[in-house]
Order: structure tokens, then C-alpha cells, then sequence
């Protein structure tokens, strides 16, 4: 990192979005006195997505992504929980393309993966281009019945080369957490220490697809779930990868899933361009490493300055 | 090429005698044998029109003498089956399917004048699990071999077929892995599946599920067979029906049955002699399987008439399979509720 990055407070781009929006905005009032209310609009919604639902009437992708669940189901809960209890902000959003392929690479931790969650949820409802984000998960959560399957519905799929590899190439936004359990399941002393960044598998994807890579950084999630032990009989009872007791779990039992409501911050970096190492990069085991410690580096500083920025781990 | 004599095996089943019947229908090919080991279905059998039955047994070395004897110089070897014959059919099934076409392979080898084969596999050779990729090109393989029924008779027929392929390498060998039939005319199990009243499901699964319409992979083997196509080609419809998703289509009630209990209820539909799944066909209904159509659009030449949707409607229409709720009923529901709350405003 070469000093701190100077990150305009009016960025032109989403100005002049904002302002074509208004100008589209302007003769709705007058028609919506005419027609329709807003909560009768929003019941014919429902009832459209309803009949759909019940006739099977609705569109699947290969990987068993389905945006219309997705869009009305799965992702409102998620509103309040990012708006009111965590209160994301996130920072760097204009980072991400508005089309095309883009890897996100973010740290990953908190014992649940509710900062997948959230950086998704916060591309999908304020990035200009309300992307979809697909994530790649662990094979445990696929081997899980109604994880895997509700997994597959909100457009995750299997962190597998041919996977990333096909999405990338189809032009979809693909969010990935290398650190996997490693990174999710360590112990509150090691928060916000960066773990082992798999193979580098991510890197290879990109590099033969020629997306480039958008480190992310998120501060706030380490402090939902303390983890101050970890019981790994009943890990291996259950086959999960941990066993977390944080201060209020299992203590208070069903209490205790609540989260801590942390302050959080997403950043999203400058991208790093992988279409400039000229013939089959993917083939070089160094750029491969290179380019996977510049990432991780990149997240971990970034990490590092947002932490110092912040003065109170809840009030932010 | 166009061939001059060519010899379908499993001809007493759909595709292996419509195909014939393609053929037959066919003035560039001079002779048409179907092979199989009982005669076909009458009406089967009008379609046929020219091409001459063979009773004979693939698992019999007779068979060598009928492919030198008649000049055979295309073989189409599309008995591989899923659909076992009956409650004890499934050791008959794997001889068919396995010895079947080891033996109808060394036919093949001692006949000079064979220059083509057309083998239908099947996408089952992929297997079917939650550390599969989500979608399979032609150079995948499966995770984990499968362990019995339909696929492994697969993957083994196909490693017999690379076999041949290599002892005689100048017959062009096109093998193409087919994703589930469905179609208004095709009876297999799938088709039997959806057509219950109450479809059971595993609960907390989902599969995504690729089909090919039946006319789609009639054309497929057609084209195979008239032109020369060597290779291995994935064939299946465009796009994905998730399973619960299809039973909403088929208008069907969904019944999710926990994973402890699937033995037990795979037990009664088969002794109930509704449907009958083997394991393997079990693990398909938990993931399901997408294969990629690149190479059959671009390097074989075709693209399937039907997607996945329009295949699994063409069936629900063709079966005239009623739904619980009428369409029209829940739509009129919609209306009726809009109005009353208009009313409100």
C-alpha cells in the first residue's frame, strides 16, 4: 500500500445515475394518483410470485440459481439485519464492474458465514448495477440437506476450478472466501489475522478466464461470534469443522445464535487486472503465488487501516 | 458417409425401433436389421416398414454371424437400458447391458466391413454427487465410480467401447452420453416418476435435472449414424428444471421423505410396481446432473429442438396428466383477491 487512497466523496458516475433516476421519477406522482396504491401493488406482486411458485413457472440456471426466489424471499430478511443491526457501510463499491466477470476475494470469519451474506446482500441492493454475487461454498454446505439445496437456489455453487472457471467466463459477478473454515472458524485472539489463502485456486480461475480480482476487506464481522473455544468432540460428533463457545453459546442456547450487533464496514478494493501476464498465465506456479500473497496482502492492510480508523467496535 | 446396412440393436424398445423406422424410411440406406431378443410391439413394428427383425441375443456369438452375413457396416448399439424387464430384471439387465455389448464389440472387431459404431450411453457415467461440479464437460469423470446399477454398466459398456476403438482404428466410434429422456411417447423411469399422483422426493434436496426430448435424441443417433461423427458428445436439452420445480409443472403433489426413510418407500413403489430406482438413479434424485452441449452444437452439428422446459411441458401435455389445482383456478383466486382489494381502496 502506497498511502492511503483518496476516495471521492461525489463519484461522478453514481451523481449522474442518481440524477437520471430523478429525472425518470419526476411525472410518477401524478400517475400513481390515478392508479394504484403501493400496498395494492405490492399484493398483486405477491400473488404473482405466488401463482409462479405454484406452477413451477420460473427460470433456473445450470448452476440451480433461482432469482426469483432469491430476489423475494431469500434476500428481504437480510435488510434489517444489514441495515439496522450491523448498519453496513460499504466503500469502494463503484470498484465492482457493471458488467462482465470480476472475482471478489474477501476475508472471511465471524463462525457463521453471515459476511457472505451481507457483502451479497450489499452488491445486490446498493451497487448501481444490483448484482448478483455468486458465491463459491465449501462442499460440506452441498453435502448438507437444505443447506446444499438452499445454497444452490440463492446462486452459490461449489468451490471447484470448473465451477468458477464457467461462471467467470459467463460473466458473472463471483464472490469466493479462501480462507474457507480456516479463516471462519478461528479463535477471537486471532481476529482479523489473515489465515493460509488455500492453493490459489481462485487466482488460477481468474487468471484463465482474464477477470480481474477485487480484494475485500470486512471489518465488523470478527466480533458477532467471539469464539473463545472450540469443542472438537462435539465437532467430530456432528462432522461440522468446529465447534464454537462464544460468551453466549451454549451457555444461553438458542439465545446465544445472536449475533453481537458490531459496526461494519465492507471495503471493496481497486481491481487487479489479470488479462496483462500475456500466454496461459494459469501455467506459472510464481504468478500464482505472486499474485495470490499480493492479494491477501492487499485485504490484510486494508484490514489493518479501516481497524485503526475505527474508534468503538459497535458504535463504529 | 451414408451407410449401406446397418444393424440397431434394441429395437423392441422406443428409441431403438423408431430409429429403425428412420431408417427404413431412408432410400440412400439399402438394408435396416433390429436386433433384439423379443419382437417388437405391433405398432411398433408397422413404423418399422422394410427393415427385418432379427430375434437374436447380443450375449450370443451369433451374433458375429448376422453383422458378416448380411454386410453390416454400420452397427447403432442403443439397448443399453436403464429400464430393467421386471422385479428380478436387473441381472438380466447388467448381462444385456454389460456381456450384451462385450460380445456384439467382438463381432464388430472380426467383421472388416464394420466402419461405423454409434453407442448410446448415457450422462450417468458422470455419477452423481455434492463434490461434482455443477456441470459436466466431456473430459470429466466421476468422483466417485458408481458402485452399482445402470451407471456402472455404463461407465463399464463405454470403457469396452474406448477398447474397441483402439483395436480397430479406423471404424469411427461416436459415443454420446445422453441426459433423461422424457417426451409424450417414451415410457422410462422418469416418466413413470412424475407420472404419480404423489411424487416422493428426498427432503432437503434438490436436484437440478437436464432432459432430452425423445424426438431430439431419436435425431441425435440419426444424425450420428448418416454422418461421420467420431467422437464423445454430452446430449441434452438447454437449460435446468430443478425437481420440485418439475412437479409443480407436471401439476403433481410433492411429498419430501427423509432420507432415513427413502429405502423403505423405494421398497413399496417398487413392490407396488410403480416405479423402480436403483440406487444410483436414488443419488440423482438427491443432486441431479447438468452436462455442457458445447461440442454437440459445435463440433457435432446439432442443437436440440426442445429445452429442458419445453421437453417436460411437451410430456405433461402429451400424458394429459391433470393437475390437482387447475391453472385456472389459482389464476381466477389471483383475480378475485385483486378485485376485492380494489374494492378497498
Amino acid at each position: 500500500m502506497a498511502g492511503a487512497r483518496v476516495i471521492p466523496l461525489h463519484d461522478p458516475e453514481r451523481d449522474a445515475a442518481r440524477r437520471s433516476r430523478h429525472v425518470e421519477v419526476v411525472p410518477e406522482p401524478a400517475q400513481q394518483q390515478s392508479e394504484t396504491p403501493d400496498w395494492e401493488r405490492r399484493l398483486a406482486d405477491l400473488l404473482s410470485f405466488a401463482r409462479r411458485r405454484i406452477a413451477g413457472d420460473y427460470q433456473i440456471d445450470e448452476f440451480g440459481f433461482d432469482r426469483d426466489l432469491t430476489e423475494n424471499v431469500l434476500m428481504p430478511p437480510l435488510k434489517p439485519l444489514y441495515e439496522k443491526w450491523f448498519r453496513v457501510e460499504t466503500i469502494g463499491l463503484s470498484n465492482i464492474p457493471t458488467a462482465g466477470g470480476a472475482l471478489i476475494v474477501a476475508n472471511h470469519s465471524g463462525t457463521l458465514p453471515l459476511d457472505a451474506l451481507m457483502t451479497s446482500y450489499g452488491i445486490a441492493s446498493e451497487h448501481p448495477a444490483q448484482r448478483h454475487m455468486r458465491m463459491l461454498g465449501a462442499d460440506l454446505v452441498f453435502r448438507t440437506p437444505l443447506l446444499g439445496a438452499l445454497a444452490r437456489k440463492s446462486g452459490q455453487t461449489l468451490a471447484c476450478n470448473p465451477d468458477a472457471e464457467r461462471l467467470l467466463s459467463s460473466g458473472e459477478l463471483v464472490g469466493v472466501w479462501p480462507e474457507g473454515f480456516k479463516g471462519i472458524g478461528k479463535p477471537f485472539k486471532d481476529r482479523y489475522k489473515l489465515q493460509r489463502f488455500g492453493r490459489g485456486g481462485f487466482v488460477s480461475a481468474a487468471l484463465k478466464t482474464g477477470v480481474p480480482i477485487i480484494p475485500c476487506s470486512i471489518v465488523g464481522a470478527e466480533e458477532i461470534y467471539p469464539m473463545i473455544g472450540d469443542i472438537k468432540a462435539l465437532a467430530r460428533l456432528f462432522g461440522f469443522p468446529y465447534f464454537p463457545v462464544t460468551p453466549f453459546f451454549p451457555l444461553l442456547g438458542p439465545l446465544g445464535a445472536i449475533p453481537l450487533p458490531s459496526k461494519w464496514y465492507i471495503e471493496f478494493g481497486e481491481p487487479i487486472r489479470t488479462d496483462v501476464f500475456g500466454e496461459n498465465p494459469a501455467d506459472d506456479p510464481m504468478l500464482v503465488f505472486n499474485l495470490t500473497d499480493q492479494i491477501r496482502e492487499t485485504i490484510q492492510q486494508t484490514l489493518y487501516r479501516l481497524l485503526t480508523q475505527r474508534r468503538n467496535v459497535f458504535l463504529g | 458417409m451414408t451407410p449401406k446396412v446397418v444393424l440397431v440393436t434394441g429395437v423392441s424398445r422406443f428409441l431403438g425401433g423408431h430409429l429403425a423406422a428412420r431408417f427404413a424410411a431412408n432410400p440412400d440406406i439399402e438394408r435396416v436389421l433390429g436386433v433384439d431378443t423379443e419382437p417388437p410391439p405391433r405398432d411398433l413394428l408397422r413404423r418399422m416398414g422394410r427393415a427385418e427383425f432379427v430375434r437374436a441375443d447380443i450375449r450370443n456369438p451369433l451374433i458375429s454371424k448376422v453383422i458378416s452375413t448380411a454386410n453390416v457396416d454400420t452397427v447403432v448399439h442403443a439397448s443399453v437400458t436403464a429400464n430393467p424387464a421386471g422385479p428380478t430384471g436387473r441381472t438380466v439387465m447388467k448381462e444385456m447391458n454389460v456381456i450384451g455389448t462385450m460380445q456384439l464389440l467382438a463381432a464388430c472387431q472380426k467383421s472388416p466391413k464394420v466402419q461405423k459404431l454409434v453407442v448410446k450411453s448415457t450422462s450417468a457415467v458422470y455419477g452423481s454427487s455434492s463434490r461434482d461440479p455443477a456441470v459436466f464437460t466431456e473430459d470429466m469423470g466421476p468422483k466417485d465410480l458408481p458402485s452399482s446399477g445402470y451407471a456402472k454398466d455404463a461407465v463399464e459398456v463405454e470403457g469396452y467401447v474406448r477398447g474397441f476403438g483402439r483395436r480397430r482404428p479406423d471404424v469411427n466410434v461416436t459415443t454420446l452420453r445422453f441426459t433423461n429422456f422424457i417426451g409424450p411417447r417414451i415410457d422410462t423411469v422418469l416418466t413413470r416418476y412424475f407420472a404419480l399422483p404423489v411424487v416422493p422426493t428426498v427432503l432437503g434436496y434438490d436436484a437440478r435435472v437436464q432432459l432430452l426430448h425423445s424426438e431430439d435424441a431419436l435425431a441425435v443417433l440419426e444424425r450420428a449414424t448418416l454422418h461421420d461423427l467420431p467422437g464423445v458428445y454430452n446430449v441434452g436439452g438447454d437449460g435446468v428444471l430443478l425437481l420440485s420445480q418439475a412437479i409443480r409443472r407436471a401439476g403433481r403433489l410433492n411429498l419430501p421423505v427423509p432420507s432415513m426413510a427413502v429405502p423403505t418407500v423405494g421398497g413399496f413403489f417398487r413392490s407396488a410396481r410403480l416405479v423402480d430406482f436403483s440406487p444410483d438413479q436414488m443419488r440423482f434424485l438427491n443432486w441431479g446432473r447438468v452436462v455442457d452441449t458445447t461440442q454437440l452444437k459445435k463440433e457435432f452439428g446439432f442443437t436440440p429442438r426442445w429445452t429442458t422446459q419445453q421437453a417436460f411441458d411437451d410430456y405433461v401435455s402429451g400424458r394429459g396428466l391433470k393437475p390437482f389445482v387447475d391453472p385456472e383456478t389459482i389464476a381466477a383466486a389471483e383475480r378475485g383477491i385483486l378485485d376485492a382489494a380494489a374494492r378497498f381502496r
